[in-house]
């Protein structure tokens, strides 16, 4: 018995929301792409939380490196060392990556991104071109890593036995205490006020308490900016001088396309351009390689444009 | 001497207090400020894709308040109003379908309390006591009383004849979100008690736990429950996604690493006292409260020991145990001022004893991050401060 409620799925619907793929290929998209054409894109969508060779930046995922490391004390898992199918990778990359821009690549995009990843893991050579007739050929070196659930039988039978209530042990010695790591969160003692007043464009002066403050908040960028007299291009540009100076003029850096438009069209970086900026990134900027989240806080926008004007020209 | 809040009249015995509506939707008096969700910020790279703690610490009885339960996101809450809601059941059913969020609270619905526990959970305390606080080792859970249409009955609504034999075939179920989270879970477990929930704890769902529709997956770990869930397929095999593959899966010391390891198995801790909640009355009558949970069945008994482990004593619960949720327990005792190693060992009614760290290492190795349910110590010192340590 039925309700009759819902409606039929049409083909187009369930072709949009349908991609996932099987670890026999069930599912992988016609396409192909090598290494070299994934180099570029990776560098472009990928790098800047996952590096340039795939090694991770901070506590953003390692997608490379690894081997052999499984039966060692913290093991490194990547694509390379880990996932037991390749698959998997096509699947994730299509639909969650990039990482604040899902869903955009193009099936050629999603291979040849996925061949750089293998590539970097040393697993197929630069001209090996990944299509969907290629991908299952791949030998992924933990393929065979991995067992069913067996809980069952090694451990629900032995700790099942009415437990001990006296003498249990001899002794109890403390072998170990939080306290010496000490890494528990501390609470902020003086709660961190969200002053309303001052808005951004009111040229104040230099606030050095507020650029200290500025500081903490530039943790967040420290994986992809430098600033400073020694501050080199990494995966974003050097922030030396930025506050009041054009857009897209740091030398040697690579600006994405949108960037060096509005560059052209006369951006400034005032305050409030920053401000605006660092709010919503991508929405301010659209196709920016900037992968950054934004700063909703305004204080906090406040605040790291104080520290950035710590470091003039 | 006599004391002033009695002998004298107070304001607020005097005047008025607010009337009604001077806050529509309330939340906790200022005073209650502290108990509050809390983010270990070293722990991931960034908010959007991470994990909170629920303040257990500061909580009593066993349904969590949604406004403070904890949050795990792999690509940010998204904001997804009803009326942009769908479902789609589509693979090997006899009919694709797409229901929107009015069909569903058209469907015959169930309520059922139940814990929802991150498979992380205690996560970082594999190689040693680590975080200071029950919130922080203990907090990626919460339970509530769920409202939902058993997912039993939407897949019949498809129609299952198309998929033949149930015994091997599977759901694979995904999110609305950018991460969409996909997971594929067994039919057996599927047409068993599964739940595709819009309620909880008698309102809708937070925006943070999957507002308007998620996957309530009782007993199993949390990244099942799916939430924003907008696609579910039957299917004669597993996907395989990275979110069974790459993550949630177990390493063992050599190496290899188990999959599949979906139920959470019987767990307990002391909430108070606990490195957050220290006792600040000194000596005499001493509550001590915890919870305990079983992803397998019910708890049936919890043991409390302070000596570390030395011995143990059974202590009370509030209620009898209830399948896949919170139960909570209390030891109501003495406490003489001396130091105390509190400890709680939970036993579910499939006869199955809480273990120690050490019988988890052994089994295991100190490699594995999930599924970490070993007993918890927490050193009460003479001046009533608690401080998380681990014992021979």
């Amino acid at each position: 018995e039925t309700f009759g409620l819902g409606r039929p799925a049409l083909p187009e619907e369930i072709a949009a929301w349908d991609g996932d793929i099987r670890p026999d290929g069930t599912g992988l998209p016609k396409g192909s792409g090598d290494a070299l054409i994934g180099e570029e894109i990776f560098a472009e969508q990928c790098a800047a939380c996952h590096g340039d060779f795939a090694e991770g930046i901070g506590n953003w995922p390692k997608l490379a490196g690894g081997a052999d490391t499984l039966d060692h004390d913290d093991p490194l898992k990547t694509v390379g060392s880990y996932w037991p199918y390749l698959t998997t990778a096509y699947d994730y990359i299509k639909r969650s990556m990039p990482y604040g821009n899902a869903g955009t690549l193009s099936d050629d995009e999603v291979y040849a991104t996925l061949a750089y990843i293998l590539y970097s893991n040393d697993l197929i050579p630069d001209d090996f071109i990944l299509s969907d007739e290629t991908l299952l050929d791949v030998e992924m070196p933990n393929a065979e890593g991995f067992i069913i659930d067996d809980r069952a039988e090694t451990e629900y039978a032995q700790w099942s036995d009415a437990p001990c209530m006296e003498k249990c042990k001899s002794a109890v010695n403390i072998t170990m205490r939080a306290m010496v790591l000490d890494v528990t969160p501390q609470e902020e003692t003086s709660p961190e006020a969200e002053p309303e007043e001052a808005p951004l464009m009111v040229t104040a002066a230099f606030d050095p308490a507020l650029a200290a403050e500025g500081e903490k908040v530039f943790r967040k960028c420290k994986a992809c900016h430098q600033i400073g007299a020694d501050a080199k291009n990494k995966s974003g540009p050097i922030l030396t001088g930025v506050v009041g100076s054009p857009a897209g003029v740091v030398e040697g850096f690579s600006y994405s396309k949108p960037l060096i438009k509005v560059a052209e069209s006369g951006l400034i970086w005032s305050e409030k351009e920053l401000a605006a900026f660092l709010e919503k990134p991508r929405a301010y900027l659209k196709g920016t390689k900037m992968s950054f989240a934004g700063l909703r806080k305004e204080a906090d926008q406040r605040a790291i444009i104080e520290y950035l004007k710590s470091y003039g020209n | 001497t006599p004391d002033p809040l009695i002998t004298e009249i107070q304001p607020w015995a005097q005047g008025f207090g607010d009337g009604v509506d001077a806050v529509r939707y309330g939340l906790p008096i200022e005073y209650e400020g502290d108990v509050i969700r809390r983010n270990v910020e070293w722990l991931t790279a960034d908010t959007i894709s991470s994990i909170n703690f629920t303040p257990i610490h500061a909580l009593e009885g066993t349904i969590t308040p949604q406004g403070c339960a904890f949050e795990r996101h792999h690509s940010g809450a998204i904001d997804l109003r009803k009326e942009d809601y769908r479902l789609m059941i589509n693979g090997l059913v006899d009919r694709p379908l797409v229901f929107n969020y009015a069909d569903l609270e058209r469907f015959p619905r169930e309520n059922h309390v139940y814990f929802c526990e991150c498979a992380a959970n205690t996560g970082m305390e594999w190689a040693g006591a680590q975080l200071n606080g029950a919130q922080f080792t203990h907090g990626m859970i919460h339970n509530m009383e769920y409202t939902g249409v058993p997912l039993r009955i939407l897949l019949e609504e498809a129609g299952l004849d198309t998929a033949g034999d149930l015994a091997d075939k599977w759901v694979f179920v995904e999110g609305a979100d950018a991460s969409s989270n996909g997971r594929s879970i067994p039919m057996e477990k599927a047409l068993d008690d599964v739940l595709v929930a819009f309620k909880a704890n008698g309102e809708a769902l937070r925006k943070e736990h999957g507002y308007p529709v998620r996957l309530v997956v009782p007993g199993w770990e949390g990244n099942m429950w799916v939430k924003w869930i907008r696609r579910i397929e039957v299917m004669d095999g597993p996907v395989e996604s990275r979110e069974e593959t790459s993550k949630y899966t177990d390493t063992l010391e050599d190496g290899t690493s188990r999959k599949w390891t979906w139920a959470m198995d019987a767990k307990s801790v002391v909430t108070s006292p606990s490195p957050q909640a220290p006792v600040t009355h000194g000596t005499g009558p001493l509550v001590i409260s915890g919870l305990a949970w079983s992803g397998r069945g019910a708890i049936t008994r919890v043991d409390v020991s302070k000596d570390g482990g030395m011995s143990w004593e059974t202590a009370r619960l509030a209620r009898p145990g209830e399948r896949m949720a919170l139960s909570r327990f209390y030891l109501d005792t003495h406490w003489d001022g001396s130091e105390m190693l509190l400890q709680s060992r939970a036993m579910d009614d499939t006869g199955y004893v809480q273990p120690t760290k050490a019988q988890l290492r052994a089994v295991r190795g100190l490699n594995s991050i999930y599924h970490n349910n070993c007993i918890q110590t927490w050193l009460l010192r003479a001046n009533g401060e608690a401080e998380n340590v681990e014992v021979s």
